[in-house]
């Protein structure tokens, strides 16, 4: 495998219908209009040397190298700046440039140490190539002038050094900060000689507003900017292209190899999700793929109390079946299920569930979607008849008013928030609803036009007061109404949505938002152009999340946002690949392709492929397992990819459904909390070591190659395949593309998806006859079910209330910097940014409850407390306060409540009536759970001569 | 799963029912049932109904009758 080269033609790409024709060096080329020399240049195949400029960047224009002459022009311009003209002719080689080039490259290298066999850049450096490029081969200057070759290295940020002495001062990072991630945390500080990159106000990288996005990094033509894992183990040697396995986005990265060693993770630039750039954790956050944590046999044990016993992957499967089989003799067929993950292949999920309805012989399969976009898949099934968002990121160069609603996408989505903020520069309008002055409300030259900032748990009331105003000021798109909806469904719905007890200033009292913002915020969005609605958990996770996801698509029918480039309905999806796992059949009433196990047609699809008889009648989701176990009758839990005991709400109850169980197979890298009650551990496979497809929040269908074996000996698909041969359904599966073969076979949307073909470009589903290509944008002619269908949205209030002993409302979520349940970001050196979850909390309500910055508290519900140290913050407003659950200590889930949303059981983790007061210890749920948690991952020594 | 909590889930989704279309709640209740509640936690709260265990909203309560006829799993 050779190192995959990717051109940089200098100057981004121009979209224009408008075509140019010119001469460069003689050659005829033809570009859009409005293309500079210099990417021309590169078209016709002539690289002119350069430095500051790069594709992912506007020109700038200060290197002075890319200097051309031009025909019947005076001077010489700089290619990167000046845009192409009918008939141009361009010439990129002559005396005069040369002796120009050359004198450019004089004063560069006259300040540059002269250090290059030992650089960490050697061999992949952008100066030195311009030096080769000029025949730069001597500086008449000398070296012994004021230089900067003495200027300290900073390498406070966990994953690169800034070493200024090795900078040009080309501007090239700066320009990423800002056009590329857009947060311009770096900046030219001084003038002249004194000119010098600064992050903040002159800050070491790790301290400033740097979110370490890579941009710079990837950026830097020099080895001033530089991944300390290249400096420490030298430049790669191969790559391969791949799909981040953390959040939704899906970024493609090049991963850079030296043999089996990862070098480094660098986006990729033809990466249709991420175009080239990349987060912290995507970018960086890999390392916990060779932690020492990771386990890498597999364990059983008889008894939780007990230490694991190290076995042979044989051993321990044959465990799993006997047990499996046990159970469902004493118990029945249905006392055992599985828990697909979002975090494993689609492949891998499609096999798990299929395990279940073969070879267990029900329809036990749930997944971790269930926690978090469940009523997604709903909500938009009710109103357009299939659960996926209808756009794809691209759309939002389009947009030109968005609402954020339940999402923080600097935070959970950042590589897409990226492009938000480029698109709001360019002067789209945003409306943010949510509880909490997320970032996107105002930073660097991106500000909110309207913040609801409503009360936790009043979604769906918003959501339908800035219905009433679109309906009641005759804001509604009637032509798109009558053309694709169902009518009989909307007048009903215009009816409910224009009682006045739905208007903004009868709901105020409830929702905490002013009316009138309400009221601004309905006429920018009915009618300020292209309006484009991206929503997160922050509206599935609660008891009305269903709901709140109809009231969204209630709003995008109405105002005609349907079934074109810039609108949409758009959940974020929280992990990798939450998309494909629902796609594939892991819930428990669904067969792949969300057809219900009770369509007999559907059905026969499968029992024709898979020889057996089906169930029709739907499984247990995970809060029903767990009801179950309590009671006894469900004994056996397969856990692919998941951490059930950290992550889903209320954890005293999870932990005594895990307890009450018999055999629970755990399948994860590392021994987490929910292995802490299992029986049997199978070591599984980090994304690095697989082979399948990730499917992201645009329904695009990403390969995942393997850049390394599975270091545990089996990948996550091997070892599902061999539980089923063991409990005697064969499965016999040669490789993950012959998985996906079937997935083609079986499923509609996903007919004409191949291996091949997503190597020719990963396509979005549905991919079939009807759209070869896939398809970017749902509902272009029509719903998926026909007419669009309004759906009434009543609101009504949680139970979870406030009151004298519980009178905050909690609103947990994630954070840059962590991964959920932390697992893999707590095993890298993400830690440097958020080492434990902390509590916001205004300081209003702080100062009544005598709690300072950074103190002990205990945050207390009906459910259980926990203790965590405070961060006084107005991001909160007085009476809301906010954690995240990314570190085990916290177990923040002891906090959260057992109410979940009333159509799919999703759990209500954004509204948590809770006390916070003061505290000097951790509670006693936390010092009990961390005892049982040491005992627990005990692992018998083994003896030397075995 | 307690009596109380079938009995709470089943009045939430009565909740939303009843505020859609009038005349559509009981059906579109016990379809719901149907198509996401596994058969066991369906006879469960039927029998739970059947004893007078649980208090269930009128038209949740007509729901959940329709529901007794079910073959037992």
């Amino acid at each position: 495998m050779p190192m995959l080269q990717e051109i940089d033609y200098g100057t981004p790409p121009v979209n224009s219908a408008a075509m140019v024709t010119l001469m460069v060096d003689g050659h005829t080329v033809t570009v859009p209009e409005g293309t500079s020399v210099m990417r021309a240049s590169m078209e016709a195949g002539i690289k002119i040397p350069k430095l500051c400029a790069t594709d992912m960047l506007e020109s700038f224009g200060s290197c002075r190298l890319c200097l051309v002459e031009i025909e019947g022009r005076g001077g010489t311009p700089a290619s990167c700046t000046t845009p192409v003209a009918p008939g141009m002719k361009v010439h990129t080689v002559s005396d005069k440039l040369r002796k120009l080039r050359r004198g450019v490259m004089e004063l560069y290298i006259s300040d540059h140490p002269l250090d290059c066999l030992t650089c960490s850049a050697n061999g992949n450096c952008e100066l030195q190539d311009a030096a080769g490029e000029v025949g730069l081969r001597d500086v008449r200057y000398g070296y012994e002038g004021e230089n900067h070759r003495t200027a300290a290295v900073d390498g406070s940020n966990p994953y690169f050094n800034f070493d200024p002495s090795k900078c040009i001062v080309c501007s090239r990072c700066v320009r990423a900060c800002e056009e590329v991630q857009g947060t311009f945390a770096l900046t030219i500080q001084g003038r002249g000689f004194e000119s010098k990159v600064s992050p903040g106000m002159n800050e070491p990288f790790l301290t400033s507003e740097c979110v370490s996005c890579g941009a710079c990094v990837q950026a830097c033509p020099t080895a001033t900017l530089m991944d300390k894992s290249v400096v420490e183990y030298g430049q790669p040697e191969h790559s391969v292209v791949t799909t981040c396995a953390y959040c939704g986005v899906g970024c493609n990265f090049k991963a850079e190899m030296r043999g089996d060693q990862v070098i480094r993770m660098v986006p990729w630039k033809d990466g249709r999700a991420n175009h080239g750039h990349s987060c912290v954790k995507g970018r960086f956050a890999w390392g916990y793929a060779n932690h020492p944590d990771r386990i890498l046999s597999p364990m059983v044990r008889e008894k939780i109390t007990d230490p694991w016993r190290k076995v042979s992957w044989d051993e321990a499967i044959a465990r799993v079946a006997s047990e499996f089989k046990r159970i469902q003799a004493k118990a029945g067929k249905d006392a055992i299920g599985v828990i697909t993950s979002s975090r494993c292949t689609a492949e891998e999920a499609y096999l798990v569930q299929k395990l279940t309805r073969t070879a267990f012989g029900n329809n036990n399969t749930d997944t971790c979607a269930r926690v978090c976009h469940s009523p997604t898949g709903y909500g938009l099934g009710q109103t357009f008849g299939t659960s996926a968002g209808t756009q794809d990121f691209d759309s939002i160069e389009d947009t030109d008013v968005m609402i954020v609603i339940g999402a923080n996408p600097t935070d959970g989505h950042p590589v897409f928030a990226s492009r938000m903020k480029k698109r709001l520069r360019q002067g789209a309008k945003l409306i943010v609803i949510d509880p909490r002055r997320i970032d996107l409300v105002r930073t660097p030259h991106v500000e909110a036009s309207y913040h609801l900032a409503l009360s936790p748990g009043t979604n769906v009331a918003v959501l339908t007061a800035l219905a009433h105003v679109i309906v009641t000021e005759g804001l509604v798109d009637q032509a798109f109404i009558d053309e694709r909806c169902d009518t009989d469904a909307y007048a009903d719905w215009a009816a409910f949505v224009a009682d006045g007890r739905h208007s903004p200033e009868a709901t105020e009292a409830a929702t905490h938002v002013p009316a009138h913002l309400v009221r601004g915020a309905a006429r920018l969005f009915a009618t300020g152009g292209n309006g484009a609605i991206y929503y997160g958990l922050g509206v599935t996770e609660h008891s009305q999340g269903s709901t709140a996801v109809m009231a969204i698509a209630n709003l995008a029918m109405a105002t005609g946002n349907i079934g074109r480039r810039g609108v949409g309905v758009n959940p974020l999806r929280g992990q990798n690949n939450v998309q494909g796992s629902c796609d594939m059949g892991s819930f428990p009433h669904e067969l792949p392709g969300y057809r219900h196990v009770g369509d007999p047609a559907a059905r026969a699809v499968y029992e024709a492929e898979w020889g057996v008889k089906l169930e029709p009648e739907p499984g247990l989701r995970i809060p029903n397992m767990l009801d179950a176990a309590v009671q006894g009758k469900f004994l056996g839990i397969y856990i692919q990819g998941e951490d059930i005991a950290h992550s889903d709400p209320d954890t005293k109850h999870v932990t005594a459904g895990l307890r009450a169980m018999e055999c629970v197979v755990v399948h994860d890298l590392f021994l987490n909390e929910t292995a802490n009650f299992a029986h049997v551990f199978l070591p599984g496979a980090t994304f690095l070591e697989k082979d399948g497809t990730f499917i992201n929040a645009e329904r695009r269908i990403n390969r995942v190659r393997k850049v390394m074996a599975p270091r545990a000996g089996l990948g996550d698909w091997e070892a599902t395949q061999a539980i089923s041969n063991a409990m005697g359904y064969k499965m016999d599966y040669a490789s993950p593309a012959e998985i996906m073969a079937e997935i083609a076979r079986t499923t509609p949307t996903f007919a004409g998806v191949s291996y091949e073909k997503i190597d020719q470009g990963a396509m979005q589903w549905p991919c079939n006859d009807s759209a070869p290509d896939g398809t970017p944008i749902m509902h272009i002619d029509h719903f998926v079910r026909g007419k669009g269908n309004f759906v009434i949205t009543e609101y009504v209030p949680t139970d979870e209330k406030v009151g004298p002993r519980f009178p905050l409302l909690l609103t947990t979520g994630r954070i840059l910097s962590q991964y959920n349940v932390g697992a893999q970001t707590r095993r890298t050196g993400n830690v440097a940014w958020h080492p434990e979850d902390l509590l916001e909390i205004h300081p209003h309500d702080a100062s009544e409850r005598g709690v300072r910055d950074g103190d002990w508290v205990t945050l207390r519900s009906r459910a259980g407390e926990t203790t965590l140290r405070a961060l006084l913050t107005e991001r909160v407003a007085p009476g809301v306060v906010y954690t995240t659950f990314h570190h085990a200590v916290t177990q923040a889930n002891v906090v959260t409540t057992d109410y979940s949303d009333w159509a799919t059981n999703c759990p209500e983790y954004k509204v948590t009536a809770v006390q916070i007061s003061p505290s000097n210890g951790q509670s006693e749920w936390q010092l009990s759970y961390h005892a049982h948690a040491v005992e627990s991952r005990r692992i018998e020594a083994v003896a030397a001569d075995e | 799963m307690s009596h109380d909590k079938l009995a709470y889930m089943a009045n939430q989704i009565g909740r939303f029912f009843q505020s859609q279309k009038a005349g559509t709640a009981i059906a579109s209740i016990e379809d719901h049932l149907r198509k996401y509640w596994d058969p066991h936690m369906r006879q469960t709260i039927a029998a739970q109904l059947a004893e007078g265990k649980i208090e269930l909203d009128p038209p949740v309560r007509a729901a959940v009758e329709r529901l007794r006829n079910e073959k037992p799993v």
